[in-house]
């Protein structure tokens, strides 16, 4: 017994290029679709990634704009504000603080970074309280500063792979002409700090002549605490902002919505468009075969058989076409992922690209019921067919 | 006397078409018995109505008036019209239809285009016909070959086949030769002239060819619409 599936399958063999090139159409969509979806959702997740690990939830800047505050502290940058280290002692009495990190971000232009130049971020740290607070990081090779005021740096795993130093190297800091020995090379952790250049507090506040100033306080709150009231109360400190790096995420996100939505949009276009394709093929196809059709109502075929056998033929495009979709979309993620990154003004550390099964499983129903429907009104048309108008070839098409 | 089993039966049959303004009597009050097992050949010029009439009776349109039975079945009759729903299964259930340019399916092989009306529907007891049918009819040694590695008369004989499948009371044949050369078209009635002889289907079959339409036992001849003629 031939089935019905095979019929439709041979018959989508009978103009090959036809049926390929709506299936590439589908292919595409289903391809743009996996991979914004994938991207609204690994974007998330790196930034949330990003966030989770500075380690801290808290950050107190000196005053200033919090966005440009966030940017500094995400991305590294100039037009920096100082406060005063001894604010510390203030916050460490506080009960929901659980640990804190003074930090000092300096940025200096390096003429040999990139084509023209560009900012190489030092980050001025305590080691101790530092690694407290990101105890994920783990060391290539080497470990933490020997000394608080050591010449000495701990280099991120991609400033490491730039610069191509090893443990034991020297590197030179640009304008000041102040060298540094490394002694430790992060591993990478996906995130800012695989880029980031790191020096003992002490050592960096004494080469940028600001002996007791610090850029950044980094605070880890304790478990379930709100940190509503500490923040009241940090409020009152003079000339500092707080930055919860929970509303840094949601500004991000509104900041990211817009491009959101715009390739959002612009997949549902290209769905859109691949099943008009579907819709031409398959309605040319039946008009094609419009003798054909009446001659299988002649040998038994009921119009609901008609109806369905049209209706496999666009399941099978629009399978086929949404599987090709995914493979696409994983192959690809990293060629994606790249190309989000050039046009987005802020992009996370780790993949932005993040396609699960249950995100290929929703891609593929979705695409197959577009495409189902898609294929109503062609396989409804040819089930009205009647066979002797077929036969005569007087159809009123 | 044995009595014979009446297989299709018309009474005033009649078709009109409307053309614009005006209206074309195709087939003009027409009636007819045709038993169980006859071999019935229609001939007639070009317009004559031979089609039109073929295709009442394979239930593939409604007749304007008049009634038609199969069996002791009443199909049309009483101004009675039938959805096409209830037409296919009519014919599903009782003819097998051969036309002049056999409508293989061109993606589907040789077995697979004589199955083909099983996917649709099948009869008990006719899972084994096709392979049964191939063999009859000669062409058992094409049955992976697609339509078009085949000739004409093969493509007939693939047709019969197809129509045959689900084991028909009538088969309606419109034209059956007029693609085929004269070697051919003998062939080809000489097959319905067998199926008639050994399984006792009733044939009717529609020709221009004199010759070939004196192979069947009945013979009925129209001109402009009617029967003008039995033998």
């Amino acid at each position: 017994m031939i089935t019905k599936f095979q019929v439709a399958y041979k018959n989508l063999l009978r103009k090959r290029i036809r049926s390929l090139l709506t299936l590439i159409g589908i292919a595409l969509s289903s391809w743009v679709l996996v991979s914004l979806l994938g991207f609204n959702r690994g974007y998330e997740a790196s930034l949330n990634k990003d966030i989770d690990n500075m380690g801290f939830q808290l950050m107190i800047m000196a005053k200033g704009c919090p966005y440009e505050a966030a940017t500094l502290m995400l991305k590294g940058g100039t037009g920096l504000r100082y406060m005063k280290e001894s604010i510390m002692a203030d916050i460490t009495k506080e009960p929901e603080v659980e640990k804190i990190t003074p930090i000092l971000m300096s940025a200096v232009f390096d003429p040999n970074k990139g084509e023209s130049g560009g900012i190489a971020g030092y980050f001025g740290i305590e080691s101790k309280s530092f690694a407290e607070l990101k105890p994920f990081l783990k060391f290539r090779q080497g470990g933490w500063f020997t000394d608080a005021n050591a010449y000495e740096t701990v280099m991120g795993f991609e400033a490491a792979e730039l610069e191509q130093r090893e443990v034991g190297d020297m590197i030179l800091m640009p304008e000041k002409n102040v060298k540094f020995k490394v002694v430790g090379i992060l591993e990478r952790t996906g995130t800012q700090d695989d880029g980031t250049i790191f020096v003992p507090l002490k050592t960096l506040q004494k080469v940028f002549g600001k002996p007791d100033d610090i850029t950044t306080i980094g605070i880890k709150l304790k478990k379930g605490v709100d940190s509503t009231r500490l923040e009241e109360k940090l409020y009152q400190l003079p000339d500092v902002q707080i930055v919860s790096l929970e509303q840094v995420k949601q500004t991000i996100m509104k900041l990211i919505s817009t491009a959101k939505v715009m390739v959002l949009s612009i997949a549902i276009i290209a769905i859109m468009i691949a099943m008009v394709g579907v819709v031409n093929t398959i309605l040319t196809s039946v008009w094609e075969r419009f003798q054909e059709i009446g001659i299988l109502k002649t040998i038994g075929a009921m119009p609901w058989d008609i109806f369905k056998l049209i209706w496999i033929e666009t399941l099978i495009l629009c399978t086929a076409g949404g599987i090709l979709g995914v493979i696409l979309a994983l192959i690809l993620s990293g060629v994606t992922d790249m190309a989000m990154r050039s046009v987005l003004p802020y992009a996370p550390g780790g993949g932005l690209v993040l396609i699960d099964l249950k995100l290929v499983l929703v891609t593929l129903v979705g695409i197959i019921c577009i495409g189902l429907l898609s294929g109503i009104y062609p396989a409804w048309k040819a089930g009205r067919i009647r066979p002797l108008e077929a036969i005569r070839g007087e159809a009123g098409r | 006397m044995s009595q014979k089993i009446i297989s299709i039966a018309a009474t005033n049959l009649t078709k009109i078409y409307a053309r614009g303004n005006e209206e074309i009597i195709s087939v003009n009050n027409v009636s007819f018995l045709i038993n169980k097992g006859d071999f019935v050949s229609i001939i007639g010029p070009s317009g004559s109505g031979k089609t039109t009439l073929i295709n009442l009776l394979g239930c593939l349109d409604n007749p304007t008036s008049g009634e038609l039975c199969l069996g002791d079945r009443p199909i049309f009759g009483n101004e009675k019209r039938l959805s096409e729903r209830e037409l296919t299964k009519i014919r599903r259930e009782t003819f097998g239809y051969i036309f002049q340019n056999f409508y293989l399916i061109p993606t589907l092989t040789v077995m697979e285009n004589v199955m083909l009306p099983l996917t649709f529907y099948h009869k008990p007891g006719t899972e084994h016909e096709p392979v049964k049918l191939l063999k009859l009819l000669g062409i058992d040694h094409r049955k992976d070959h697609l339509p078009s590695q085949i000739s004409g008369g093969e493509m007939q004989r693939v047709a019969i086949a197809r129509a045959m499948v689900n084991m028909p009371d009538i088969l309606l044949a419109d034209e059956p030769t007029g693609n085929l050369d004269t070697k051919r078209s003998a062939e080809i009635v000489h097959v319905l002239q067998e199926l008639n002889k050994t399984v006792g289907l009733t044939v009717v079959m529609v020709t221009h060819n004199q010759e070939l339409a004196r192979q069947a036992n009945r013979m009925f001849e129209m001109r402009d619409g009617q029967i003008s003629q039995v033998e």
